[in-house]
Order: structure tokens, then C-alpha cells, then sequence
């Protein structure tokens, strides 16, 4: 689904930036203005408010629909949602954020905030915070925060990367959940001589097998190493990224076959229907992509341990919510809004009909939370720390050059491709990051 | 008549309607295409404007883009040394034009002669051979992907290749996946030739046909020797059309790889898409792309416009 207001937009842009060639610049600083002034449009705090959402499938857009009556019936401010399908959503963001975006808009923590942020495309709304900033913990702070320290983003839910599989099949063949690599690794094999496929493995969307990566190099090389190598600290080259892929050529054999050509969809059903006995993604989708009659038999276990100094102390742990667009009306309503969603109150409201996602707000146990929302609380309350995902923690570019060299490494896992995957990263890395 | 004996209303007449088209022309033709050679000497996010300054002399922080600046020919430099989808995609669409050329035309052309001889039910072959040009190409690339989806799509199932030690991945395999999408697009392209060749063959005068029989001629050599060159005008939009198809194929692999090219499955105008299009842009990387695409192109419009324009002005 294209949104006709946003390929508009798109061309009025191109248009703008064709001009701005020819000396015209006149025209674009009417649309590109980043400057202090205060906004004309503040409005008062009841005035209606249009959302922005890329909550586009039916379950998160009901959810989303409880959520904002919700807010409206508790800060008295009308407001009109619309949504545009995800990925046209993603792919228009910074013209829509130099257009006429509406009062608020559904966005991501981490780098994917911090880079709109920094190049003035959001209001900070740290009075917000000061008023909500008790119901959450450090962690989802420092997420909503841009580089400059002030806060851009109201968060209202994340949910944990981990390993799912069936609690039938390992209870049908004795399995225990493992704890080291090594155990994983046993795991794995035994699996396969039971003609089970060791772990449902996919690759065709690009970014699922990023989560592989980044899972290996938090328990390799620690969160900081990490977050270090998204931004470019450490080159590409560095021998702790070839540690990486050598844990996962090890992994390689117990992979599903042909993951290029596979949907994430499709290696889940492999899970759901017992073909594979494991699969490492995001509770996101492999519980929201599970029947609800089998929902019951899903169960995850976080990645087990490889370094002892990092334990089983990081984990991806995508977190999303909502910014508000410089460029937006009526931010004095706008902000109300804010305010109330980010309590327990709202997120309790928006779970209401989501069994897969965990809301962020301190101790938040929503009535309805089933088993694998229960855990998921708990697992990520474990954590020292929680990185985003790597196309969410580091520059959209380099994320694509990663999924491309992934791809080639899942298509030949050999330490020749390693080697010339982590050069091309590299060169890639400096023409991104530098400059 | 001459131009004097045109009046002042004649004279308006005439500059409206040279006019408008040149208009608009001149904005949605040549200002967007001077303007992305302009941006390819860039570095620009769509965000802001762009200053006429040289990057170098902006302050920067990582991995937070500049605003836009001038790069000289850094982005064709990045394009055709770091840039590792440039080479790949470049032989891609070359291989692409070679079986639209080798396999696809010939294919529809064959189609085209046999049907037109009227065998039986002719009438439906034509409408089964022709459906493909009528869905879209979008809707082609989701018919296939369940055709070759490596668990569950068609091939796989009847072969009895989906177990996971000895599936094929036919859209993942990088040795496969181009091959497998040109089926695709033959399937397609095919279709479309044979259209235009049953039209251009509706045309040739049958006394031809009847001439060439009455001389002696084989049904091979009536073909070859009589027919196809009296559809001259045909082959050439034929020609043309199988040129610019292949140097313009996009959907197909859009579709099939949502958005991020698979490996194997590179095309100069994806990638030019993939820089454009998205969360971040890098606008100037993606137009030098554009501009090197579009310098490919030249070479085979210039050809066919010369050759079309020496026809009109030859006597005949």
C-alpha cells in the first residue's frame, strides 16, 4: 500500500532539491529549517492532534486504536491516527519529517532516533519526561535520549531476541535447555541424528540473521564492543568480529538449509510444526506468527554462554515508541498525550490484544500477559544491558552492507569469505562513517 | 505558405504549442536529469539543503551525515572500486540483455509465426501466451515466489526437494537466482514479442507470401527471405523494446527481494533505488549511480533515434 500524500511529498522534495542545485535555496530553507525559534504552533493542551503510525497490521492496529481512545478519553485531546503501511512508513520518513508530519509519530530507540534527532528533526521533550521519567529504569532513559542528552522518544514496548522451541519436543526426547555453547553446540547435534533440523533458519528479508551477529558478538565480545563496532570505534577488520563468524561457522552445519531463499515466516512454521527443533528471533515474531493453540507449547531460553566474563548478560531487546516532529501542530496537546502514554495505565491498554510484545514501564505486568510475556519481563530485567538490533543501534547504510555480506557469508561459510566480508564491511565502514 | 502569411493568432498558436511541450520537457525531463548529475558530485540526505561548499571543509561527527556538501567524484570513485554491488549488478543487466536477446525474443517470435499459420485453436494459445504481459510484474515476481519457495513452493514439492539436506534454494542460491527470475521474465517478455510480431505479421501483404510460394520458395525460406524483412519496422521497436526492458528490470527483483537486493540478484537500477529510497538516503550516491545508468542507456536510444531519424529522411 502506497500512501499518495507521502509519494507526493517525495516528489515535491525532489523537485525542492533539484531547485536547491540551481541556487535556489530560498525555497528549501522554507522546508529544511532547523533553527531555534519557538513554534508558532503550540496550541493549547486540548487542541486535536493527528498520530502518524506505521502500525499497519490488523492486530498491532487494534492495539494501537485502544491506545489512543484511551489517551483521549483521559487527556480530553481528539486524535485522528494515520496509518501508513510499515515499510513505506521507514523508507519516507525524512521527507515526511520535513513535509507536514503530524503532531506525534510511531518510531524506534537507539541510533534510528539519535541520527533524526541530531540533524534537528525532532523537538526534545525532556518537560514530558520530567513528569513520566519515575515509571521507567536507566536502560529505557538512555534509549530515548538523542546524542545531545535531551529526550526525543516516549517508549512503549520492546521485546527480547531469544531462542524459542517447543516444550513437547524436548520433553518427548529428553532434551535439556543448554547453557554453554558447548551444550548448544551437543544439543544441536542430537538433534540432527533425531532427523530434527537443529535450528529454523532464515535469511531472505536480509535483517533476521543481523540478530545471529549481533547475538554472537554480545556474548564474544560484551555490549560495549558492540556498540563500538556499530559506530565505527572498532574497524570491521578486528579480530574480535572474525571470533564472531568462527563461533558461527561452528553453528553453520545445525542451520537450516537454503536460508537465503527462506522468509522468517517460513522457518517458523518449520518450528510450529516440528521440523526444527529450535530457532533464535525476536518474540515479536516468532510468538506473533505462532497459532494460538499452539501458543501454549512455545517456550525460549536466552542465548547460551560463550565468554564466562559476559555470561548471559546482553541481549537484543528492540524497543519502540513515539517522537514528536519539529515541524508538527498543536505540541502543547501533543505532549499531553505523551505524558500519558508513557505510564503502566497506557501500556496495559495497548497489551490489551498484543501476546508478544512486553511493555517498558517499571514492574509492568499487565492482567493479560501470557507465559511468554511473563518470561520475557524477566529475562530482560536480567540483562546488564540491552542493545537494539543492528540495523536499529548503527547508520541504516552500513546495516544494508552488513545484511549483504551476511548474505554471502550464510551462502558460503568459509574463513576466505570471512576475511574478504570483513574487508569489504571495512571499506564500506569509511566511506559511511568518515566525513 | 511562408512565414510571413502567418497572422498574430496563428503565431500564438504555434508558440503555445511548442511551447507547453517544451515546458514540460524541460521540468520533468531535463531539469531531474541535469539536476542528478549535479547531486552526483555530492554527499546529501535529503535533509536540508544543499551548500555549495566542499565536505572536506565541514565539520563532522561520525556516523551523524553532513549537511549536504560537495565530494567532487567520490561517489563515482566509491562506485566503481568499494561499491561491492556495482560490478555484480553491471554484469547482470548485461546477462539479462543477452537472454532477452538470445532466448526471450527469439521464443515469442516463434510463438508469433506458429500461431499465425492458424493451427488449431490458435485463438487460445494466444490468450494463455499473452496473460503474463497483462498482470503486473509485481503481481508475476508473488506468483513465482510461491513457485519456488525453498519448502513450500511448487518445484521443491514435486520433485520432492524439500527436505532440508537436500532442498534447492532457488531464490537464495546466488548461482541460481538470476536464472530462476529470468524464467520469469521470459515468461513474461516472450508474451509481449509474440504480440507485437502477430501484429506486424497481420500486416505484411499475403501476395507476398503467395509470390514467394508460386517462386518455389520453402516455408523457411519464405520466412526469412520475404517476411522478416518486410517487417523491418517491427524488429526495430522489437529490438528496442527488448533493450530498454532489460536495462530498466527492477520489479521483479524489488518483489522478490523486498527491497534489499539478494546476492545474485544485483541490477544497476536497484541499487540506484536502494540508495534513494529509504530510512537514509544518500541521495548523491544514488544519483551517480543513476547518472552512470543513464549513460548506458544513451548508447542504444542514440542508435535507434539516428536510425529512425535517417529512415524519415531518406527518399523513398
Amino acid at each position: 500500500m502506497t500512501d499518495p500524500r507521502l509519494s507526493r511529498r517525495s516528489a515535491l522534495k525532489g523537485l525542492a532539491g533539484a531547485s536547491a542545485l540551481f541556487g535556489a535555496p530560498a525555497l528549501l530553507s522554507a522546508c529544511g529549517d532547523d533553527s531555534e525559534k519557538p513554534t508558532a504552533n503550540t496550541g493549547s493542551a486540548t487542541d486535536p492532534i493527528t498520530f502518524g503510525s506505521n502500525y499497519s497490521d490488523d492486530a498491532t492496529k487494534t492495539a494501537f486504536a485502544a491506545l489512543t481512545s484511551a489517551a483521549t478519553t483521559s487527556t480530553k485531546v481528539p486524535i485522528t491516527v494515520n496509518t501508513v503501511d510499515h515499510n513505506t512508513f521507514q523508507n519516507n520518513i525524512s521527507t515526511y519529517l520535513q513535509g507536514t508530519p503530524d503532531s506525534l509519530a510511531t518510531w524506534f530507540a537507539g541510533y534510528r532516533l539519535q541520527f533524526f534527532a541530531a540533524q534537528g528533526l525532532l523537538t526534545p521533550i525532556d518537560d514530558v519526561w520530567e513528569k513520566i521519567g519515575g515509571n521507567f529504569n536507566d536502560a529505557a532513559k538512555s534509549l530515548s535520549k538523542g546524542i545531545d542528552g535531551k529526550y526525543y522518544l516516549v517508549p512503549l514496548y520492546n521485546y527480547p531476541w531469544v531462542v524459542f522451541y517447543n516444550k513437547s519436543v524436548f520433553a518427548a526426547k529428553g532434551y535439556q535447555v543448554p547453557k554453554t555453547w558447548d551444550d548448544f553446540i551437543a544439543l544441536c547435534k542430537k538433534m540432527k541424528t533425531d532427523g530434527l533440523i537443529p535450528i529454523a533458519f532464515a535469511e531472505k528479508d536480509g535483517w533476521p540473521a543481523l540478530g545471529t551477529f549481533d547475538i554472537i558478538n554480545l556474548r564474544v565480545n560484551g555490549y560495549d564492543y558492540h556498540i563500538k563496532l556499530m559506530k565505527h570505534e572498532v574497524p570491521w577488520t578486528d579480530p574480535g568480529v572474525t571470533a564472531v563468524f568462527d563461533k558461527w561457522r561452528e553453528l553453520m552445519p545445525y542451520l537450516q538449509n537454503g536460508a537465503n531463499g527462506r522468509t522468517w515466516q517460513d522457518a517458523a512454521k518449520a518450528l510450529e510444526n516440528k521440523q526444527a527443533g529450535m530457532m533464535f528471533q525476536g518474540s515479536n515474531q516468532v510468538a506473533a506468527n505462532y497459532a494460538p493453540a499452539n501458543l501454549a507449547d512455545l517456550d525460549f531460553f536466552p542465548y547460551p554462554v560463550i565468554n564466562p566474563t559476559y555470561g548471559q548478560d546482553y541481549m537484543d531487546a528492540p524497543t519502540d515508541g513515539f517522537m514528536l516532529p519539529k515541524k508538527g501542530k498543536n505540541t502543547a496537546a501533543a505532549k499531553a498525550v505523551l505524558e500519558y502514554i508513557g505510564t503502566a495505565a497506557a501500556e496495559t491498554k495497548f497489551l490489551e490484544t498484543d501476546h508478544w510484545d512486553v511493555g517498558l514501564a517499571n514492574g509492568l505486568v499487565a492482567p493479560t500477559y501470557n507465559e511468554i510475556q511473563k518470561k520475557s519481563v524477566a529475562e530482560i530485567a536480567k540483562c546488564k544491558n540491552v542493545s537494539q538490533f543492528m540495523d536499529r543501534d548503527t547508520v541504516p547504510d552500513m546495516a544494508t552492507a552488513m545484511i549483504k555480506a551476511i548474505q554471502t557469508f550464510v551462502d558460503s561459510p568459509t574463513a576466505e569469505t570471512v576475511s574478504s566480508i570483513q574487508k569489504s564491511a571495512e571499506d564500506q565502514a569509511k566511506t559511511i562513517f568518515t566525513k | 505558405m511562408s512565414v510571413s502569411r502567418f497572422n498574430r493568432r496563428d503565431g500564438l498558436v504555434v508558440a503555445a504549442m511548442l511551447g507547453v511541450p517544451l515546458i514540460i520537457d524541460a521540468a520533468f525531463i531535463w531539469l531531474p536529469a541535469l539536476a542528478s548529475v549535479g547531486l552526483s558530485f555530492t554527499k546529501w540526505t535529503g535533509v536540508g539543503g544543499v551548500q555549495l561548499k566542499s565536505c572536506d571543509s565541514l565539520p563532522s561527527v561520525p556516523g551523524i551525515p553532513q549537511p549536504g556538501c560537495l565530494n567532487g567524484v567520490d561517489n563515482y570513485s566509491q562506485a566503481f572500486t568499494t561499491y561491492p554491488d556495482f560490478w555484480p549488478a553491471v554484469q547482470h543487466n548485461i546477462i539479462w540483455l543477452l537472454v532477452f536477446a538470445g532466448f526471450a525474443t527469439p521464443l515469442g517470435m516463434l510463438f508469433a509465426v506458429v500461431i499465425d499459420r492458424g493451427i488449431r485453436g490458435s485463438r487460445i494459445y494466444q490468450s494463455v501466451l499473452f496473460l503474463p504481459v497483462m498482470l503486473s510484474l509485481a503481481l508475476i515476481g508473488i506468483i513465482w515466489e510461491l513457485i519456488y519457495s525453498p519448502n513450500y513452493g511448487l518445484i521443491n514439492s514435486v520433485i520432492g526437494r524439500t527436505a532440508d539436506d537436500n532442498l534447492i534454494d532457488w531464490l537464495g542460491d546466488p548461482s541460481l537466482n538470476l536464472w530462476a527470475l529470468l524464467v520469469e521474465a521470459s515468461w513474461r517478455q516472450a508474451g509481449y514479442v509474440m504480440i507485437l510480431y502477430l501484429a506486424g505479421l497481420k500486416a505484411v501483404d499475403p501476395a507476398l507470401r503467395e509470390a514467394a510460394q508460386i517462386d518455389g520458395a520453402t516455408g523457411w525460406q519464405t520466412f526469412w527471405r520475404v517476411i522478416f524483412p518486410a517487417m523491418r519496422p517491427i524488429n526495430i521497436v522489437v529490438m528496442v523494446v527488448t533493450v530498454i526492458e532489460s536495462l530498466r528490470a527492477f520489479d521483479l527483483v524489488y518483489i522478490t527481494s523486498g527491497g534489499n537486493p539478494l546476492k545474485g540478484l544485483e541490477l544497476l537500477s536497484v541499487a540506484v533505488t536502494q540508495n534513494i529510497v529509504g530510512e537514509t538516503q544518500r541521495i548523491g550516491f544514488g544519483s551517480t549511480l543513476g547518472v552512470i545508468l543513464l549513460a548506458i542507456s544513451l548508447v542504444p536510444i542514440t542508435i535507434f533515434l539516428y536510425q529512425a531519424f535517417r529512415r524519415e529522411e531518406s527518399p523513398k
